[in-house]
C-alpha cells in the first residue's frame, strides 16, 4: 500500500507526469469512443463524402480542444503571454516551449482517432466509394453513369437488397479498405519517424537554451501553485479573524442589551467567551439573522 | 531530504523494471493490435504482394521506433554524445552500451509482431498466392489461361467468396500449402531469435566482462545523475518561488504602510503570529491591490540580498526586521539539507 501511495505521490508531484497521464487517458477514450460509435453510411451520392470525411475530421478537432482545455499548463502559458511586463521581463523561449509541449500532448488523441478510423476503413469506404473508377470492376463496367454513381454509393451498405450478393461490391470494398489501411499505416509511420527524430536530435540543437526554457516553465507553474496556496492560507486566516471579530461584536451587543450576564466568566478562554454570551436559542437565532442580514466588512486591521 | 530519498530509491529500484515493464506492455499491445487489426487482402494481382509484405514489415518498424521514442534515455544518449567535453571525459563504450540496451528492448515488440503474423499465415497467403506452384498442386489438365488471367485468378485465392478458379487449383489446397510454409517460416524465425538471444546472454561473460561491468555502471550513473539534477532543480524552483512570493507580500505591505500611513500594528503576544501570517494584508482593498499587482507587475526573478545566506559582504549589518528570518530559515534549511 505504501508503494502505491509513493507512486501516486510521485506522479502528482510532477506536473509533466500528470499531463502525460491525461494525454494517455484521452487517447484510450478516443479509441473507446470510436469502437462504441455506430457508424452508418447514408449510401446516397452527395451525402457519402460529407458524412465520411465529417466523421473522420470533426471528432479529432473536438478531442484536440478537449486536450487543450484539460491541460492546466495552457492557462499558465496564456497568462504568462498576456501579462504586462512589470518588473519581470518575458522570455519568449519559455512561452514557445510551453506552447509546443501543450500542442504535442493535445495532438495525441486526434491522431489516434484518425489512425484508428483509417485502419478500420469504414469512413474512407463511405467517403470515396463514388470516386472509384468503375471500369476496373466487372460489375460496374457497362452501366450508365448515373446508375453507376447510385450503385457505387451503395457499396458501403452491405445489407442493401441490390448489393447483398454483388461480388463487384465486395471487390470495390476490399480495394478501398486496402487503400485506407495503407494510408493509415503510412501516416503512422511518418509520425513515428518524426517523433523519433525530434527526440533523438533535440540535444544537438540549443540544448542549453532548451534546459533553461524547461526550467523556467516549471518554475512559473510551481510559482503559480504556491501563490494560490498562499492566497488560500491567507483567506483561511482572514476568514477566521473576521468571524471571531463578528462573534465578539455580537457578544458586546448582547452585553449591552441584557443585564443578567455573569461577569465573572469574562476572563475565561476563547471558546468559553463565545459560548457564555450566546447561550440560548434566541441569541443564536439573532446571531444567525445578523450574519445573513449584515455580513461584517472585509477588514480585520483593527482586530 | 526523506522525501528526496524515498523518491530517489523508488526511481532507482524501478529504473530497469520500468523499462522492462514498458517493453512487456508493448509486446502484449503488439499481439493485441494484430488480433484487433482487420486484415483484408485486396485480391488484385499487383496489390497483394505490396499489402502482404507491407503488413508484415511496416508495423514492426513502427513498433521499433515507438520503443525507442518511449525510452527516455534516447535523448540522454544524444546529450551525452553531443556535449562539449569540458572537465569530464567521454567514454564511447558507455554510449555503445546505452544504445545496445535500448535497441535490444525496442526489438521485442517487432519480433512478436512478425512471429504472430507468420504463425497466423494470412500475410504470406495474401502476398505469395500468385506464386503457388501449379504443377505441384494444380489441375494440369485444365485449359491454359494467359499469364495475366492466371495471375488474376490466383490473386483471388485469399478471398474465398470471390474465388473463381476452383477447377484450376482448389482453394483449400492452395491456402493450406501457403499456411504451412508461413508457419514453418514463423517457427524458424522464433527459433532463430531465441537462439540469438540465448547466445548473446550466455556468451557475454566470456568477452570483456570487466569492460562491460564498467560501461553498465557508468551508464546507470549518468541516468541517475540526470534525474537527480532535475529533482534538485525542481526543489530549488520551489524554494525560490516561496521566497519570491513572501518578498512580494512584504513589499506590498511596506508600500501600503508608506502610502496610507497605517498606525503601527500592536504586536501583542497572541495576535503577533497570526498577524504575521496575514502577511500584512488585513482588508479587502489591500488584497485586491495585491492580486492586481501580482498580475500587472510580477516581481523580478531576483531575491533580495537580506534573504540570501549571509556572506562576508554584509556581516557588519544589524539583524533585519521580523519578517526576514522566515525566508532566511527557508533557504538555510534548503542548503543544509543538500
Amino acid at each position: 500500500m505504501d508503494r502505491f501511495r509513493m507512486i501516486f505521490q510521485y506522479f502528482q508531484s510532477n506536473t509533466e507526469s500528470v499531463m502525460n497521464g491525461i494525454c494517455g487517458l484521452l487517447a484510450l477514450a478516443s479509441m473507446k469512443m470510436y469502437s462504441c460509435f455506430d457508424f452508418s453510411c447514408p449510401c446516397l451520392p452527395q451525402y457519402n463524402m460529407a458524412y465520411g470525411l465529417g466523421i473522420m475530421f470533426v471528432p479529432p478537432i473536438a478531442l484536440f480542444l478537449c486536450g487543450l482545455m484539460l491541460n492546466r499548463q495552457s492557462l499558465v502559458m496564456l497568462e504568462e503571454w498576456r501579462r504586462p511586463q512589470g518588473h519581470r521581463k518575458k522570455d519568449l523561449a519559455v512561452i514557445r516551449y510551453m506552447c509546443s509541449s501543450i500542442m504535442q500532448r493535445a495532438m495525441v488523441a486526434p491522431v489516434v482517432w484518425i489512425i484508428v478510423t483509417l485502419l478500420d476503413g469504414k469512413c474512407l469506404i463511405c467517403a470515396f466509394s463514388c470516386s472509384v473508377d468503375p471500369e476496373k470492376f466487372v460489375g460496374f463496367a457497362n452501366v450508365s453513369p448515373v446508375q453507376v454513381q447510385q450503385l457505387l454509393a451503395k457499396v458501403p451498405c452491405k445489407d442493401d437488397e441490390l448489393m447483398r450478393n454483388n461480388t463487384s461490391r465486395k471487390a470495390v470494398s476490399r480495394y478501398l479498405h486496402c487503400w485506407s489501411q495503407a494510408l493509415g499505416w503510412s501516416i503512422l509511420l511518418i509520425l513515428i519517424i518524426a517523433a523519433f527524430l525530434t527526440r533523438w536530435l533535440r540535444p544537438c540543437f540549443n540544448q542549453a537554451t532548451f534546459l533553461q526554457a524547461r526550467h523556467w516553465s516549471n518554475y512559473i507553474d510551481i510559482e503559480q501553485k504556491i501563490f494560490e496556496e498562499t492566497c488560500c492560507e491567507h483567506s483561511r486566516l482572514f476568514a477566521h479573524k473576521c468571524i471571531l471579530h463578528f462573534f465578539e461584536s455580537m457578544q458586546q451587543e448582547i452585553k449591552l442589551h441584557s443585564f443578567s450576564l455573569p461577569r465573572e466568566r469574562e476572563g475565561a478562554g476563547g471558546e468559553d467567551n463565545i459560548l457564555c454570551s450566546i447561550t440560548d436559542q434566541d441569541q443564536v437565532n439573532k446571531l444567525l439573522k445578523m450574519w445573513y442580514n449584515e455580513k461584517p466588512p472585509l477588514n480585520v486591521s483593527q482586530v | 531530504m526523506d522525501k528526496f530519498r524515498m523518491i530517489f530509491q523508488f526511481l532507482q529500484s524501478n529504473q530497469e523494471s520500468f523499462m522492462n515493464g514498458i517493453c512487456g506492455i508493448m509486446a502484449l499491445a503488439s499481439a493485441q493490435m494484430y488480433s484487433a487489426f482487420d486484415f483484408s487482402c485486396p485480391c488484385l494481382p499487383r496489390y497483394n504482394l505490396a499489402y502482404g509484405l507491407g503488413i508484415l514489415l511496416v508495423p514492426p518498424f513502427i513498433l521499433f521506433l515507438l520503443g525507442l521514442v518511449l525510452n527516455n534515455n534516447i535523448s540522454m544518449l544524444t546529450e551525452e554524445w553531443r556535449r562539449p567535453q569540458g572537465q569530464r571525459r567521454k567514454d564511447p563504450a558507455v554510449l555503445r552500451y546505452m544504445f545496445c540496451s535500448m535497441a535490444q528492448r525496442a526489438m521485442i515488440a517487432p519480433v512478436v509482431w512478425i512471429s504472430v503474423t507468420l504463425l497466423d499465415g494470412k500475410c504470406i497467403t495474401c502476398a505469395f498466392c500468385t506464386l503457388v506452384p501449379l504443377e505441384l498442386l494444380g489441375n494440369t489438365s485444365h485449359p491454359s489461361l494467359s499469364q495475366g488471367e492466371m495471375k488474376q485468378v490466383l490473386a483471388r485465392i485469399p478471398c474465398k467468396e470471390i474465388y473463381n478458379g476452383q477447377e484450376l487449383i482448389a482453394n483449400e489446397v492452395a491456402i493450406r500449402y501457403l499456411r504451412c510454409i508461413s508457419q514453418a517460416l514463423g517457427w524458424c524465425f522464433v527459433l532463430l531469435m531465441t537462439t540469438l538471444a540465448f547466445l548473446v546472454r550466455s556468451l557475454r561473460p566470456c568477452f570483456t566482462q570487466a569492460a562491460f561491468l564498467k560501461s553498465r555502471y557508468w551508464s546507470h550513473y549518468i541516468d541517475i545523475e540526470r534525474k537527480l539534477f532535475e529533482e534538485t532543480c525542481a526543489e530549488h524552483a520551489r524554494s525560490f518561488a516561496k521566497v519570491c512570493i513572501q518578498q512580494f507580500f512584504e513589499g506590498m505591505s511596506t508600500d501600503l504602510v508608506a502610502t496610507h500611513c497605517h498606525p503601527p500594528r500592536k504586536a501583542t503576544a497572541n495576535a503577533g503570529e497570526a498577524t504575521e501570517k496575514l502577511l500584512g494584508i488585513t482588508d479587502q482593498s489591500t488584497m485586491n491591490t495585491a492580486l492586481k499587482s501580482w498580475h500587472r507587475c510580477k516581481p523580478p526573478l531576483n531575491l533580495h540580498p537580506p534573504a540570501l545566506p549571509s556572506g562576508n559582504g554584509w556581516a557588519g549589518e544589524e539583524q533585519p526586521s521580523v519578517h526576514a528570518p522566515v525566508p532566511q530559515r527557508e533557504i538555510a534549511a534548503y542548503y543544509s539539507q543538500v
